[in-house]
């Protein structure tokens, strides 16, 4: 029996029954398809935070004052008899010159509401901060120009709006050079934030950045600051802008860190190292979504051998046929073996096809990036469940006497 | 033609019996012209308590040519010994040459070689695969038979020719009707030109008039020098045959006559 023959029967044994072979190919294609878009999806949101991790910049550090929730080291003793992170420390770290920080950005922080002619109250947080702010962080200006230095010095009632709260006080037309109410005192907003993806729970498009010194003199007053950003020289530098940045803080905060009953003042954060969490934890996210796929595979995989080992018995009676006309048993498990392999592998293209058409598509707000591995993987796996289950009870029949596989049925 | 012709057993055998208790197996040795030699065939399905013997030991010759009908009542096992006959079981016990070669020795690959180009048997229901065409179902032992694609379409359809189908070659078998379907059926079966062509009730799903087209096509096939065996439990089936055995509870019965080797029917049914 050539292959060409082999080719044809097993052509033939596919359109005989055109509703069991649609069936067939329908469960590998779904379970193919599946697992390969499920998988896409895990992978395209952890791609998402990864690139928030390159977006943020991996050369920054963040110190935050207190001992932190959990981050960094520290002790849990209560005295809070140390130095308090204020401005004044901010400056004189900036002033230090040491060899790996290139920027010092002081941040204080606090929620209030602010309001336009346009629009009512809303309830916000405002960035006291300083220039350097745009340059360092992922906030960068968008319309309009940054605060200046001077702006700074003078504490200059302006401010820069993120670009959701622009459109939410001025609905029709530009906020630029319009004046908004913040908690009652009246700003110039100058600038616009560019449109940023949102890190977590707070907009970060809602946000009202001013001059740090106007916004300690007219809402948190001038004693502790919230945060600081360090900017490194690079991002090979991180952890040796941290060690001196750490050297120069316990200095000026007269803090011991050896000493076990004093509390840390401050918490130096890795940023990367909080988003490396969260990369880690979209990781599962794309374990889980495997493991959900793995089963919509293997109950493909039961249709098909179910609708298989179906066949096959109902064609025991044909095999019988065959021998008694002289068909060896390679000769039919050639043919029984095309024939699952083509409907398999048929199915398993499509759901390839489908996978790769659907993952052109947002889910849920994710891209879904398609891995180079599940293609091959979800493919191989149905090919094989299907080919072994049209051809394991074929090669039962096969190995019958022809008169025991024609009296079947 | 020789003696070999009338008595079942071989002519230089030691033990001549023909009929029931044919226990012992005669020598082995070839008869001249001989198609099929069964030496002591026995039968056994189950084991022990359970075990039925289908035959219980059947010695028969078959020479070249010859037209022979296997009679006998349900159960009486003509089925199981044409099983045997066309290599589609394999007997419990006993000797079963077929043209001289023992086929109880053969591996399932020669056996398959055997069933493919020895061997043209037709079903009493049938058995043509349901989706081909019966120009397809003609071919297909000449497709294991390795015969290439257009001699195979030649011979197929000299063959549907010689059953008078040359013009149904396209039908499926459910568009032919059961007389039709049973000529494939034929045609298949002699397509490969076979030693011995071994008909199992052919006619016994069939109406009257297909019956006689078939018995029609099986004795224009003896005028050819074809050598046939059908079984069948209907006598008018049985009169067609030039030579009738009985075969009764697993025993040869009667060994008959009904006209001389190579001599055709003279009156009867239409061919």
């Amino acid at each position: 029996m050539t292959v060409i023959e082999t080719l044809r029967s097993a052509f033939r044994g596919i359109t005989a029954n055109k509703l069991r072979s649609s069936l067939t190919l329908l469960g590998v294609m779904i379970g193919v398809a599946a697992v390969i878009l499920l998988l896409a999806v895990g992978n395209g949101s952890s791609q998402q935070i990864n690139n928030l991790i390159t977006q943020l910049g991996t050369n920054t550090l963040t110190v935050r004052a207190g001992s932190g929730f959990g981050f960094g080291g520290g002790t849990t003793a209560t005295d809070t008899s140390t130095k308090k992170l204020t401005l004044d420390v901010a400056n004189r770290l900036a002033d230090a010159g040491l060899g790996h920080v290139d920027a010092v950005v002081p941040q204080v922080t606090t929620s209030l509401t602010v309001s336009s002619t346009n629009a009512n109250e809303t309830s916000v947080s405002l960035v006291g901060t300083t220039p350097n702010y745009f340059t360092v962080t992922t906030a960068k200006i968008g319309t309009g120009e940054s605060f200046t230095q001077a702006d700074v010095a003078d504490a200059a009632k302006v401010v820069i709006i993120g670009s959701t709260l622009a459109t939410e006080l001025f609905p029709t037309g530009s906020a630029l050079g319009k004046s908004i109410s913040v908690d009652g005192t009246p700003f110039t907003v100058v600038g616009i934030l560019a449109t940023q993806s949102s890190t977590g729970v707070s907009d970060a498009n809602s946000v009202v950045v001013a001059p740090i010194s106007r916004v300690q003199r007219s809402y948190t007053g001038f004693g502790a600051i919230s945060t600081m950003t360090v900017e490194a020289t690079s991002s090979a530098d991180v952890a040796a802008a941290q060690g001196e940045v750490e050297v120069v803080l316990n200095q000026l905060l007269k803090y011991n860190p050896s000493d076990t009953t004093a509390t840390a003042p401050y918490t130096v954060t890795d940023q990367t190292a909080l988003l490396q969490t969260a990369a880690s934890s979209a990781q599962s996210f794309t374990v889980l979504l495997g493991a959900v796929a793995a089963i919509s595979l293997l109950v493909g995989g039961i249709g098909v051998t179910n609708v298989m080992l179906v066949t096959v018995t109902e064609r025991t009676r044909e095999i019988g046929i065959r021998k008694a006309l002289g068909a060896t048993r390679p000769a039919i498990l050639g043919q029984f073996l095309v024939e699952a392999a083509t409907l398999t592998l048929l199915g398993g293209v499509l759901g390839v096809v489908v996978a790769l058409f659907g993952a052109q598509f947002e889910i849920n707000g994710t891209q879904p990036v398609v891995l180079g591995y599940s293609v091959p993987l979800a493919l191989g796996v149905s090919v094989a469940i299907g080919v072994f289950f049209g051809v394991y009870p074929a090669a039962r029949a096969a190995a019958m006497r022809p008169i025991q596989a024609l009296r079947s049925i | 033609m020789s003696a070999t012709t009338v008595v079942s057993t071989g002519s230089t055998g030691g033990s001549s019996s023909t009929s029931a208790g044919g226990a012992t197996a005669a020598p082995l040795e070839h008869v001249a012209d001989a198609v099929l030699e069964l030496r002591g065939i026995r039968q056994t399905y189950g084991t022990g308590e359970a075990a039925v013997e289908a035959l219980r030991g059947i010695d028969l010759v078959v020479t070249r040519g010859d037209y022979l009908a296997i009679m006998g009542p349900s159960g009486s096992g003509k089925s199981t010994l044409m099983n045997l006959l066309g290599c589609l079981d394999i007997a419990s016990e006993g000797q079963y040459l077929l043209g001289g070669v023992d086929v109880s020795s053969l591996d399932d690959r020669q056996l398959a070689k055997v069933r493919n180009q020895q061997i043209g048997f037709v079903f009493q229901s049938f058995n043509l695969i349901p989706r081909m065409t019966a120009l397809a179902n003609v071919e297909l032992p000449l497709v294991y038979g390795g015969v290439k694609s257009a001699e195979r379409k030649r011979l197929a359809l000299e063959a549907l020719d010689l059953v008078g189908l040359a013009d149904r070659v396209d039908h499926r078998p459910q568009a032919l009707s059961g007389g039709q379907q049973q000529r494939v059926a034929i045609a298949r079966a002699l397509v490969t030109s076979p030693t011995i062509v071994l008909a199992d009730e052919p006619t016994g799903n069939l109406d009257s008039q297909s019956t006689d087209d078939v018995l029609g096509i099986l004795d224009s096939l003896t005028k050819v020098g074809r050598t046939i065996v059908v079984i069948t439990h209907e006598n008018t089936v049985g009169a067609h045959a030039a030579r009738v055995i009985s075969i009764r509870d697993g025993h040869l019965v009667s060994d008959r006559r009904n006209r001389p080797l190579g001599a055709t029917r003279g009156n009867g049914a239409a061919v």
